[in-house]
């Protein structure tokens, strides 16, 4: 590296490389195949993760609490929360008086639901003036009141048909609107959303957990003072230490993928070839990133601390908790330079929208930056000496 | 230059602000066998990572086959097989696997064959499945060193390499130590047994960071300037309390059933001697020459009155 040894050293690119790292890699499958338990948890935690979050995905919770607010007190008021309760949605479990006891209610999270029929709602029924009736739904979680709201839009067509026999019936436009305001999740991001972030979530918890005990094991064994008495480079030990484990993240890869598909009926709009590669990209960022932490921390369970310090934000600022748009502008700042993000973006586009790599050129270009960032800083602070 | 092997000055290598190896100078030439001796934390083991670029001298400079220890630490690498003092493979990994990952590592041509080779020699061919993690401390010691020779290194740094090895596997480490230098390559060895010091074509002894004595064994025994008797009798436990506080005498040991009595001014202990001798006839004199361990322990003794308040003056 330094000046004077330029004149010996061949200028020529080291034919050893290649060797080198195939022995370094070589030697990291066999300890990751010995290593049951780090072994198991490579596949246990995508499969148990999608069990928990797939249960939140995959239901159709009925019988949400409801709070009803009837401004009215005719029969069609009456037989329209009869509809309503038939759907089975719906637990009306509160009779409320005023809105703000409805507001109450629902920010305290006691109900999902508040549903306000107005004044003289009998009257403009029958009058044919189509008034609304005001649904508030609690849709921080949109999976289950997506299901719920979607029920309530399929009942008006019928629900006073029976009292409305006669002049008024005649005409075939409904009897009354919906007016439906989501608190919390203003887009009301769907269901689907979800599973592309999982793929990003547990690989992003993987990935870097693997590579951070990478470099302290080593050590802690006492393995890296041999290991640094021979002719291998930090490069190659790093490559070797992070190659073995994109294939566990192919693997990873498509479990959720083959989950998503055949269990949630999640759909792969774009290109499945470009979402494989771009996810392989990502669970190389988060590889590097863990192997920087690896040559910064000082044992084992201090590279553990890292990582969960690091895996926080990105679940929180990255678009997967709370929506992107949602978020204050610091936490949108320190949400752009986490991995996360970016790939969330880019899963969530591929696969739900249809994505082409032109439409997500930036987050490509970030997911790149970041890994060569932290592998750059990798490199830099790996000890070749024991000093 | 080109029949020096390892030719360092002056090194000096300090942790915490405690110095812990001062000043070393040495010249080890090609296809010798130099052994290095010292008490427990005397910077044996730092020396030798020095020499093979794991650590990084504070002052000082040196070359190992020719490569400068600060700037081509990559290239001494290539040709040094250094054997840590605490085994250092995987675990891991079985002693196959090992072989193989250390022929990759080195570039050998066909590694396969390589470690299989290894196998035999070190005549583990029963077990080369098993993992390195599971076998005895002697048999891990054997397949390190096996490791080490693997890629045919120039120059080996062997830090203890036979601690808690079976005679018989003592002796076949020597024989094939012995072989490897006549062959021209060179070998650096710690040890703390004597007889593997006398094994040695040439000896080095350390003390709190400080190379003391350097040469063969006959040197650093002239060297040295101890005179020592034999005595031997009734009642020796009696008479080395009486000894140690005689003039003359620096330094008592028991050798069997015998005692070794040395000391540096040989003309006061021999008139000490006589003295006793005429005053008591139960015990039977002899003059002898001092041991290594004489020699060693001597020094050690010395070293410690020298440095020992110096370091920690130095480290307070
Ligand atoms: N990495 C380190 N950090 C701090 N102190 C160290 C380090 N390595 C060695 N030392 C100290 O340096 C001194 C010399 O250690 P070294 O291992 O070189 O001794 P040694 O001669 O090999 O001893 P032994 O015969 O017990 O193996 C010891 O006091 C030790 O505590
Ligand atoms: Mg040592």
């Amino acid at each position: 590296m330094s000046a004077p040894d330029t004149f010996q050293a061949a200028p020529r690119r080291d034919p050893g490389f290649w060797r080198r790292l195939w022995a370094m890699v070589l030697k990291e499958i066999i300890q990751m195949r010995r290593d049951r338990m780090t072994f198991a948890m490579m596949l246990a935690i995508p499969v148990l993760q999608l069990v928990l979050f797939g249960y939140a995905i995959n239901t159709d919770p009925k019988d949400l609490p409801t709070a009803v607010l009837a401004r009215d007190q005719g029969p069609l008021t009456r037989s329209l929360v009869a509809a309503v309760r038939n759907t089975g949605y719906f637990d009306i479990e509160y009779q409320v008086r005023s809105p703000a006891e409805m507001d109450a209610l629902i920010s305290s999270g006691k109900v999902l639901f508040g549903i306000e029929i107005p004044a003289d709602f009998e009257r403009n029924v029958r009058r044919g003036e189509q008034p609304f009736v005001l649904v508030i739904a609690d849709a921080s979680d949109p999976t289950a009141t997506g299901g719920a709201i979607s029920a309530l839009q399929g009942i008006i067509p019928q629900a006073l048909t029976r009292e409305l026999r006669g002049p008024s019936a005649m005409n075939d436009q409904s009897a009354f609107r919906l007016r439906i305001h989501r608190r919390y999740n203003p887009e009301g991001e769907t269901q689907l959303n979800i599973v592309p972030g999982l793929l990003g979530v547990i690989l992003t918890m993987t990935m870097m957990l693997f590579t951070a005990l990478a470099v302290t094991r080593e050590i802690e064994r006492g393995t890296m003072e041999n290991l640094l008495s021979m002719p291998i480079k930090p490069v190659e030990i790093m490559l070797g230490k992070i190659l073995p484990f994109v294939a566990v993240g192919f693997i990873q890869m498509a479990i959720i993928l083959l989950a998503a598909r055949f269990l949630f009926g999640v759909p792969i709009e774009g290109s499945l070839m470009l979402l494989v590669a771009l996810t392989t990209l990502f669970a190389g960022a988060n590889l590097a990133v863990g192997y920087t932490f690896s040559t910064i921390a000082r044992n084992q369970l201090q590279a553990v601390q890292m990582t969960f310090m690091f895996f926080l934000p990105n679940i929180l600022l990255s678009g997967f908790m709370f929506p992107f748009a949602g978020m204050p502008g610091w936490a949108q700042a320190i949400g752009e330079v986490l991995p996360l993000t970016h790939f969330l973006r880019i899963a969530r586009g591929i696969m739900l929208k249809g994505n082409g790599v032109t439409d997500m050129e930036i987050d490509v270009i970030a997911l790149v930056v970041f890994m060569l960032a932290a592998m750059g800083l990798a490199l830099i602070r790996f000890r070749t000496t024991l000093d | 230059m080109t029949d020096i092997a390892i030719e360092v000055e002056r090194l000096t290598k300090s942790f915490d602000q405690r110095v812990v190896v001062r000043d070393l100078t040495l010249k080890v030439p090609k296809g010798a066998i130099f052994g290095f001796l010292g008490p427990n934390g005397s910077g044996k083991t730092t020396t030798i990572r020095m020499l093979c670029g794991l650590l990084t001298p504070d002052s000082g400079t040196g070359t190992c086959l020719g490569y400068d220890i600060l700037t081509e630490s990559e290239l001494i690498k290539r040709q040094v097989g250094y054997m840590t003092q605490r085994f250092s493979l995987y675990e891991d990994l079985s002693i196959r696997e090992n072989l193989e990952f250390v022929s990759r590592i080195y570039g050998v041509p066909n590694p396969v064959q390589a470690a299989r080779a290894a196998i035999e020699r070190l005549g583990l061919e029963g077990r080369s499945e098993q993992l390195a993690g599971e076998l005895s401390g002697g048999w891990k010691q054997r397949l390190a060193l096996g490791a080490c020779i693997l890629p045919q290194p120039r120059l080996l740094l062997l830090d203890e390499p036979t601690a808690g090895v079976d005679p018989k596997a003592r002796r076949d480490f020597w024989d094939e130590i012995h072989h490897l230098a006549a062959e021209g390559i060179t070998v650096l060895v710690s040890t703390h047994y004597m007889d593997e010091a006398e094994r040695c074509h040439e000896i080095g002894y350390i003390a709190y960071g400080r190379l003391l004595v350097h040469g063969t064994v006959e040197d650093v025994i002239k060297e040295s300037g101890l005179s020592t008797w034999n005595v031997s009798g009734a009642n020796l436990a009696a008479l080395t309390e009486k000894l140690n506080t005689t003039a003359g005498v620096d330094m008592v040991a028991p050798f069997g059933t015998s005692l070794h009595v040395s000391g540096r001014n040989g003309k006061q202990l021999e008139k000490s001697i006589f003295a006793l001798k005429r005053s008591d006839k139960s015990h039977h004199w002899t003059r002898s020459e001092p041991s290594l361990e004489d020699v060693f322990i001597h020094l050690m003794s010395e070293a410690d009155d020298n440095f020992a308040v110096e370091n920690r003056d130095e480290r307070a």
